[in-house]
């Protein structure tokens, strides 16, 4: 997956960790936003408002 | 025609994507219990050993991220605490790893393992079962606002820990006070179970941090998660040396477990927990019943009761990620069919 197959050993495995890391922090970011953008909404349409 | 995307079959990802937001839920809701679905499930789809470990402990280290940033928001990690947990934790893991493999020369490891496992699984989850049927405080409250559990709250053994009191004491979050030595004996003993089973340990430690240092359940779960990065990062850094983390399996299952993580936090602030206390004793039970099924599966050779042991795990995992889904919608309902009512 996007190459990174190639690197090996301490290299590939920190830019492995790393790819993890982004996307957890990416995930939470965008994640949070589309809460707080939708969440009251979606929230709204469940109590039948 | 089988579509690929990433490298991955589209079924595939889809698969893996649906089963992160299942275990994001119980993640979400309980903060703990859904990782140890994961290693099973890819080791019955096939993946090899070391393959489906390293996956796991890397998808346990995403979610652990994601999960210590939400919490540390919510002022809910003591670091201080977690560092000391993260130093005895090592050591004892240590020790734990030194007595598997003399019990392995022993020829007793394999025995050993598998019933303490079962034995701990199930006797967490019949614990907190009983509590919550009988005086209902299981353990896992999510009331954020009790952050100071007055001294009735507190569990018996936490109060006899905390009466120990060999300097230094120190301060932790949500006014408790206890010795150096009792949280680094924690900490140790808590490690050496997870260095004899070969587990990540959260299971042990979440219940540990409340029932005998006697920090609040949310700041319990927001150290323990704090720990379980830096575990589940050097985990699977060491395994990816290797070339054994597959981020096709990884990347997706974290997609979908950040998502369920979301609703299964939102549904903490809604949803009856008693009732829902009970379904995760059961789960950690049943649980237990499915290790035991598969340890059983491998000693007498029938390979079909791996799969009945995966259908146990994955059954009572969707049963609780449903009755949360639920009970949620249920109360959310309720709430606005009560609400017009108190307007008149």
């Amino acid at each position: 997956m996007f190459g990174i197959e190639t690197l090996g050993g301490p290299v590939g495995a920190v830019v492995l960790i790393g790819i993890v890391l982004l996307e957890a922090i990416v995930l939470y970011v965008g994640y949070g936003a589309l809460e707080r953008f939708l969440g009251p909404r979606i929230a709204r349409l469940l109590r039948g408002e | 025609m089988n579509m690929e995307l990433f490298g991955i079959a589209v079924s595939l990802l889809g698969l893996f994507v649906g089963f992160g937001v299942l275990i994001g839920l119980l993640f979400g809701f309980f903060g703990m219990g859904g990782s140890f679905l994961v290693t099973p499930a890819l080791l019955v789809m096939g993946y090899p050993t070391d393959v489906a470990v390293a996956s796991g402990l890397a998808f346990v280290f995403g979610t652990s991220v994601i999960a210590t940033l939400k919490h540390r928001d919510l002022g809910q990690v003591d670091y201080k605490l977690g560092v000391l947990m993260i130093a005895g934790t090592t050591a004892g893991i240590e020790v734990g790893r030194i007595g598997l493999h003399f019990m392995q020369d022993l020829g007793v490891a394999n025995t050993f393992v598998s019933v303490t496992y079962v034995a701990l699984l199930g006797g967490i989850g019949a614990f907190i079962t009983r509590n919550a049927l009988t005086d209902g405080d299981g353990g896992l409250s999510h009331d954020a606002e009790a952050e100071e559990p007055s001294e009735e709250e507190l569990p018996e053994i936490a109060q006899t820990i905390q009466s120990y009191e060999i300097p230094p004491m120190m301060s932790l979050r949500g006014g408790v006070t206890v010795s150096l030595w009792m949280i680094l004996l924690v900490a140790f003993a808590t490690g050496l179970l997870s260095g004899l089973l070969g587990v990540g340990g959260g299971f042990i430690r979440m219940p540990a941090l409340f029932y005998l240092v006697g920090v609040p359940v949310p700041v319990a779960v927001g150290t323990d998660l704090f720990e379980i990065v830096f575990s589940g990062g050097i985990g699977s850094f060491l395994y990816a040396m290797d070339g054994a983390v597959d981020l096709t399996i990884v990347a997706p299952l974290l997609a979908g477990s950040a998502f369920g993580a979301r609703l299964g936090a939102a549904a903490t602030s809604i949803v009856e927990e008693e009732e829902i206390k009970v379904y995760f004793g059961v789960m950690l039970l049943l649980g237990a019943v499915a290790v035991a099924v598969r340890e059983v599966g491998g000693l007498v050779e029938m390979p079909i009761l791996d799969m009945v042991s995966l259908i146990i795990i994955l059954g009572a995992a969707t049963l609780v990620s449903g009755a949360i889904v639920v009970s949620s919608i249920r109360e959310l309902r309720s709430k606005g069919q009560a609400k017009p009512q108190l307007a008149d």
